[in-house]
């Protein structure tokens, strides 16, 4: 049985006053804010969060206190929060910025007072309207509140805060696509190195780059300290975490749970999560951390929602996100949309990823319509092989970002978890569930 | 009439002032032609290269990489069908046929009186409705054909224009504030509490080791 939760960054979402600023100071706002500029030097909120051990939340899960202490020394260093949400099936962030607006803008002000930003900048997803105007909202009221501006709060702390939209492209949510989007140009990921963002960022100057979840859980590590934190979760999975449940499950939704106390049986079939499947329905495969992660079987089932307990089995827990598919689905249909998807949003730059991954959905929609070829799977694999050497996961990188070797991921996995599948649908000239 | 009215190029050179560098306001400012005419005419990508000091083509070639930027017209009211992961597996690729039947257009294509353009969305992270669809970036779902149907309906008898504004308006809340501190402002008082810390880190270190070696 999941524990009873104890919410952080989702406390106040159900709240509909919330995105006020009225409404989020009467749940307690803008303490963590406060506290950090009124008692705390920055160099002491950048302990708190290293001592929390707060992993980033975009999907990496690279801890936040250790990216804040890669910054290199400059008198000029932004703070960039990526709300680009885009990974398919994770929306997470999208429930935090129409929910809890204030809760963003407070966690990124207290993350530009710890590395000492020039400038913050929220980049949010240009499709997620509802957000874009509730977050401008609540600058606007946070400035005329004394939270943004010129000596917040009365200390002699003073940081602007620029909240920015994107026009869409799922390649954007890549850090140093963001930043040259940001910068006006097309969504280009930076070669890396030299351009490792908290060295060689926006504008050229060292910038952090930070999830919206990843901030948002600062205004409470800061009020409560980072001890309270690392008391939830285990392992290095401290605090809670924003699971986004989605597919073939009777209550899809957000739940925020605590780290690694939970399973993925927990969240799909537990009647305040999920609540099971369909009725005569059995599990065939879920989706873990974004279409980017290997599936999982229903023998796995009982893995730990956690960040090394997912990557143990061979996936990742990445962005949060579940996809539940049940025995009504076509597997080669699902794995073509996802290729589909990876084909549509590369970039170009590499060979690997912009032809492979055509070459890939032409192959699976080929399969998919009947017209497959026995000889095509071997030819799948070939080219996975050449995207990602070895077919390996984590997969080794032969392009500038992790947008082409996440393509293999759904195709191999599911050749492997479902060859037979694949066969059937070549040997009768068309999908069985059609 | 396709370049900046006299209040949208106010609006511009306040966008224009939030940025280190010009060149960030590309997009803003294509929201912003896009809010003025519906779309991103040529005439307003020669100008947004003036504002913000590049060439049109630069403009033009930023546009062109973003799905929400559009170079030809498009209907008032963008519809735009999410057939990924999540959707699929509720009847997306079905509710988009079911669309087109509906609209008597391809994906892809406008009606012939202007209102609607079909399109086909990569997640747009409303799966927890899927099948989920958006009209101008404002989120609906999980729909039905029938509750389709009612959407179009009331979307084409103008029920529904204070929640969905024309396409190309991103946002009905404009930003209030100005810059507060000029960056210059903002550099000098950086490194005068980046000294301090060091100094502060400096002094902790001596007293550790001081205490390390009593």
């Amino acid at each position: 049985m999941p524990l009873p939760p104890l919410k952080i960054v989702s406390a106040r979402a159900k709240d509909p006053k919330n995105v006020t600023l009225e409404g989020y100071l009467a749940n307690g706002g803008y303490q963590g804010l406060r506290k950090a500029v009124l008692e705390m030097n920055p160099e002491d909120v950048r302990d708190q969060v290293m001592q929390a051990s707060l992993l980033g939340r975009g999907g990496a899960g690279f801890e936040a206190g250790r990216k804040w202490s890669m910054l290199k020394k400059s008198d000029i260093r932004y703070l960039v929060i990526n709300g680009d949400e885009s990974e398919p099936a994770t929306f997470k962030d999208h429930m935090l910025v129409e929910a809890d607006p204030h809760q963003l803008v407070e966690g990124a002000l207290i993350a530009g007072y710890a590395i000492g930003a020039a400038r913050v900048f929220i980049f949010l997803r240009g499709e997620f309207a509802l957000g874009f105007e509730r977050v401008q909202n609540a600058i606007n009221e946070a400035y005329e509140y004394g939270a943004i501006g010129r000596d917040i709060f009365g200390s002699n702390f003073s940081i602007d805060l620029v909240l920015h939209p994107g026009a869409g492209a799922y390649i954007c949510g890549e850090e140093t696509a963001l930043l040259e989007s940001l910068e006006g140009k097309r969504g280009f990921p930076r070669i890396k190195p030299p351009y490792f963002p908290a060295v060689i960022g926006l504008y050229g100057q060292p910038t952090i780059v930070n999830n919206v979840e990843t901030v948002a859980n600062l205004p409470w590590i800061v009020k409560n300290g980072a001890s309270a934190f690392t008391d939830l979760g285990g392992g290095r999975s401290r605090g809670t975490r924003m699971f986004a449940l989605s597919g073939q499950v009777n209550r899809p939704g957000t739940y925020e749970l605590e780290m690694a106390k939970n399973t993925f049986r927990d969240i799909i079939f537990d009647p305040e999560f999920g609540g099971g499947l369909r009725p005569g329905r059995s599990l065939k495969a879920i989706i873990p951390g974004g279409v980017s992660a290997p599936w999982l079987g229903p023998d796995q089932l009982d893995v730990v929602l956690g960040q090394d307990e997912v990557a143990a089995v061979g996936s990742m827990l990445g962005s949060g996100s579940i996809i539940v598919m049940d025995d009504s689905t076509c597997m080669v249909r699902a794995a073509w949309r996802i290729s589909k998807f990876f084909a549509r949003e590369s970039c170009g730059q590499c060979t690997p990823c912009r032809e492979g991954g055509s070459w890939i959905e032409k192959v699976l929609n080929r399969i998919e319509s009947g017209a497959g070829r026995e000889e095509d799977l071997d030819l799948l694999m070939d080219l996975c092989d050449n995207i990602v050497p070895g077919v390996s996961w984590p997969p080794q990188q032969t392009t500038i970002c992790v947008l082409g070797p996440s393509i293999p991921s759904s195709v191999a996995v599911s050749i492997k978890m479902f060859r037979d599948e694949y066969l059937t649908h070549i040997k009768e000239g068309g999908c069985p569930y059609d | 009439m396709s370049r900046f009215t006299k209040e949208m190029e106010s609006r511009a050179h306040q966008i224009l002032a939030l940025y280190p560098e010009r060149r960030s306001a590309t997009i803003p400012l294509c929201h912003l032609a896009q809010e003025q005419n519906g779309y991103l005419t040529e005439e307003s990508m020669i100008q947004i290269a003036e504002l913000v000091g590049t060439t049109p083509a630069e403009v033009l070639g930023a546009a062109s990489f973003y799905d929400m930027l559009h170079t030809e017209p498009v209907g008032k009211y963008v519809v735009g069908v999410c057939t990924n992961i999540a959707c699929l597996l509720q009847g997306g690729e079905e509710l988009l046929s079911h669309a087109e039947e509906k609209l008597g257009i391809p994906t892809g294509a406008t009606t012939d009186d202007g209102m609607f353009t079909l399109e086909d969305m990569e997640c747009i992270a409303h799966c927890d409705h899927a099948p989920a669809l958006q009209v101008n970036y404002r989120f609906f779902g999980p729909l039905t054909n029938d509750s389709f149907d009612t959407l179009v309906d009331d979307l084409s008898a103008g029920k529904l224009e204070s929640e969905v504004p024309p396409h190309g308006t991103l946002s009905r809340v404009q930003r209030k504030h100005p810059i507060a501190v000029p960056l210059e402002e903002i550099v000098r008082h950086r490194r005068d509490s980046d000294a301090k810390e060091g100094e502060r880190l400096a002094a902790k270190a001596a007293a550790e080791s001081k205490e390390g070696s009593n």
